[in-house]
This record gives structure tokens, sequence and C-alpha cells, in this order.
């Protein structure tokens, strides 16, 4: 009587599209992102989060149309986020089936979007993004901007602690340092947020090694969040849970098909 | 036919998709007449207690309610559409629910919250919605939860506290969790669900 650790896949999406490499079997097409969140879920995904990096109006109109063939088919929760500016794109997000959305850019530069957000649909639905780096900020922990390229000076820690009293359901926590690395999540870190957080934190950013997803559970993480190392298939979602369970974490159990 | 209750709360489309696997007709209506005479009204929900009350209150959902238990029509609550159910709730200050079940659903108290993510569940061993699912998780994502044994048969699962997470009552039935969110388990539930119309 556990509530699991979660296991979420994360595709970057744009015009439709999944970009950043993926080498997958068994997929008639690689770029489809419907095809692959379904697969996922087929795989033991307990989550998916779909981040549009789309840069036009016409780009984001087409995940919307992803967002809702998605959800037709696939019953798992779906997160979406990127490019969320307001009220008015989360209940378009929403209405097309998306049941979270993840928000940063938009909260840094104004943080009443996250209580105009959680009054009008509930703290449950969304998830604060905050990508962050090590940097002389009063906790050693800086938040970044456009993509972990630009510093905004204030500290990650104190933006966390406001973005939970506004209202935010969920932290995704992303290290700009581990991105990419495949060394490990930042441990530092997650220990650094749980401590001042007490809603769910997801840990993304370093994944490389089974290893390093329990750690992140050992630092406090409640969900752990990948992309490319499942893209990449150099770990199925099945062999992150088998090797979590044998390690006594957690994990829900998918019936074989 | 199944409905599914609109009224202003959420993405109906996940829950309509899911209903609609299990072969049945699904209409999403917050139509008076077609609520109370489909087969099966399935009442969702996604925000807060209060918001989700007044919701239902504008379409006189209450009414649609009451009166398919009346008639022996089976109603399905999912989430906040269980809560408001009960008699009050204590999300933002106190508000009175429809008041089928005569308790309250309050905070739970546990050191995350909310409570988002995969579950256990202890079904009740009798239990229709559970059939060879006693060992299967659900997706839950809430904050607040009723914590007393309402109804004939009650399942239970722990989040820092032990929490009703589903009741099934004669012609009401109610989860905390969302089935349609809860994979191969939850369709299998809401087949479940449906196979007893």
């Amino acid at each position: 009587m556990t509530l699991s650790v979660r296991i979420i896949a994360c595709l970057d999406v744009t015009d439709g599209r999944v970009v950043k490499g993926v080498n997958f079997t068994n997929l008639v097409d690689a770029g489809d992102p419907v095809e692959m969140a379904a697969l996922y879920g087929v795989e033991g995904a307990d989550e998916l989060t779909f981040l549009d990096i789309s840069a036009s109006v016409v780009g984001r109109e087409t995940t919307l149309d992803v967002v809702r063939r998605t959800a037709e088919q696939v019953f798992i929760p779906l997160t979406v986020g990127g490019g969320i500016r307001s009220v008015a794109d989360v209940d378009r997000l929403l209405r097309a089936g998306a049941d979270k959305v993840s928000i940063n850019t938009a909260a840094i530069a104004r943080p009443e979007l996250i209580a105009e957000i959680a009054d009008r649909f509930g703290s449950q639905v969304l998830v604060l993004s905050v990508d962050a780096r090590r940097a002389r900020t009063d906790s050693g922990f800086e938040v970044t901007t456009h993509g972990g390229r630009e510093g905004s000076d204030i500290d990650a820690l104190a933006w966390v602690e406001k973005a939970c009293a506004l209202g935010v359901g969920e932290i995704l926590l992303n290290s700009m340092d581990a991105d990419g690395t495949r060394a490990g999540y930042d441990i530092g870190m997650i220990k650094a947020v749980r401590e001042v957080s007490k809603v769910p934190l997801i840990a993304s950013g370093g994944a490389g090694t089974l290893a390093d997803f329990s750690a992140a559970l050992d630092a406090g993480a409640d969900a752990l969040l990948a992309a490319s190392v499942f893209h990449f298939g150099i770990h199925r979602i099945g062999d992150v849970k088998q090797y979590l369970r044998s390690h006594n974490y957690p994990v829900r159990a998918v019936a074989s098909k | 036919m199944i409905a599914i209750l609109d009224y202003g709360s959420g993405n109906l489309r996940s829950a309509e998709r899911a209903f609609a696997i299990t072969g049945e007709e699904v209409v999403v209506t917050s139509d008076y007449k077609t609520a109370v005479e489909a087969n099966g009204l399935v009442v969702p929900g996604v925000g807060a207690f209060a918001a989700c009350m007044q919701g239902l209150l504008a379409i006189n959902g209450d009414s649609i309610i009451r009166e398919r238990i009346a008639q022996e029509r089976p109603v399905l609550g999912i989430c906040i559409g269980m809560q408001i159910l009960f008699a009050t709730g204590t999300e933002h200050g106190k508000h009175s629910g429809v008041g089928i079940w005569d308790s309250e659903v309050s905070l739970l108290d546990a050191p995350i919250l909310p409570h988002m993510g995969w579950n256990t569940v202890e079904p009740d061993s009798s239990s229709d919605l559970f059939k060879g699912l006693e060992s299967e998780s659900f997706y839950f994502v809430h904050s607040y939860a009723a914590k007393t044994a309402v109804g004939k048969k009650q399942t239970w699962t722990t989040h820092g506290q032990k929490f009703l997470s589903a009741v099934e009552d004669g012609y009401v039935s109610a989860t905390q969790f969302h089935p349609e969110k809860s994979g191969d388990a939850g369709l299998t539930l809401i087949k479940n669900w449906v196979s007893t119309l």
C-alpha cells in the first residue's frame, strides 16, 4: 500500500513531430508523437510529457491536434508544456485532452499566472518546470531561461517556495548542468528542492545508468523523467522499473501483452 | 447509452473515449432529460469542490443525481465527481455537497500533497468494480478525501492516512482515482461498471 514512483517519458514535439534523435524499433514512423506515446504507454510509462518547442502559431495548433489524438488512444496522464502564457492557453490544452500543463518562462515573467491557473483549474493541473543550474545565488542554484542558456539571477529555492505558495501542484526540476550528460541527476539540487517543497517533485536531466534513477529517489524525488535514454533505447522503461522493483522501490506493474 | 455529465468541469474527452471502448454509445451532455434517462451516468470532475458544486447546481445536476437514484439508475462519480456526493467538503472553506452520503471530505494528512500518481487499492471482497483488479494500481490526483466508511462496499487506499478510494452503494458508485487515466486496469474497471448497467 504505497504510492508508486512514477517513470515519465518526455517527448519534444515541434510542428506535430517528435524531434531530438529517436532510435526506436517496432515503430512505423519514429517521428510520430501519437505512435510513440502509445508505445511508451504499452511499455509501462506512468505518465507522458510533451514539450512543445514549436516556434510558430501553426506549430502550436498542430500540437493541439497531437494532444487530441493522443488522449483518444492513450489512457495514462499526459502533461503538455511549452509556450503557455495564459489561462486561455491552458484551457485549450485541457480541452484538447491534456491532464496537466507545465509552465516555465511565462511564470518567471509574471508569477501571478500561477495563481490564475490554479484558481481556475486547480493546483493539480499545474506543473512548474524549473530549469536550474549551479550558480552563485543564495542557495547556490539559479533559475535559467531559454533552455539554460541565460541566467535570471533568481534563486531557484526561493522561486520554488514562492511558486508553491502561489499554487503549483508539482515541480519538474531540470538540471541544466546535468541535462544531456547521462552522468546522473543533480542529487544535491534534488535534496535542496525537496527540503523547501511539499508538492510532488519530478527529477529531470542527467539520467544515464539504472543506479541514477534510484539515487534521485533516495534524494527525495517522487517521479523520474527521462527522454534520451528511452528514445535511444539505452534503457527500456520496463528495465528501469525492474531495477527499481528489485531494489525495493514501489513501482507500478504493467501486465505483459 | 452512457451519459457523461458536462457541468463545465475539465476535460471530458478522455472519459468519453474510455467509456466508448466498452462498445456502448456515449454522449457528453448537460441536458436534464438525457442525463436522467441514460442507462448509466458518469459524473466526472476536475477542480475545487466549491467550483464543481457551483457548476453542478447550475445545470440542476444535484436533482439529476437524486432522481436517477430514486429511479434505480446507476451513477458513477469520478474524483471530484465522487467528493461532491458527500454532505460536505472542506476545500477552501466548508461547502455543501449533494449529500448522498452523510459525511465529510477533508484534507489528507500526508507529507506530500497532492496525492499524485499510481497507488494500490484494498477492495471489498465482494466488489463488482474491482473484479479481477485486486492487485492493480490506479491513477490518483487529489489532496482531499473521505475517511469514514459510507455505502455498502468500501475500497481503501493509504497516502499518509487511510481514505476511501471507492464506494459501491447500490445504484451509486464512485472512485477517487481516475479510471479513464489508469491504463488497462482503469479500462477494465469501466467495463466492470458498464456490465452492471
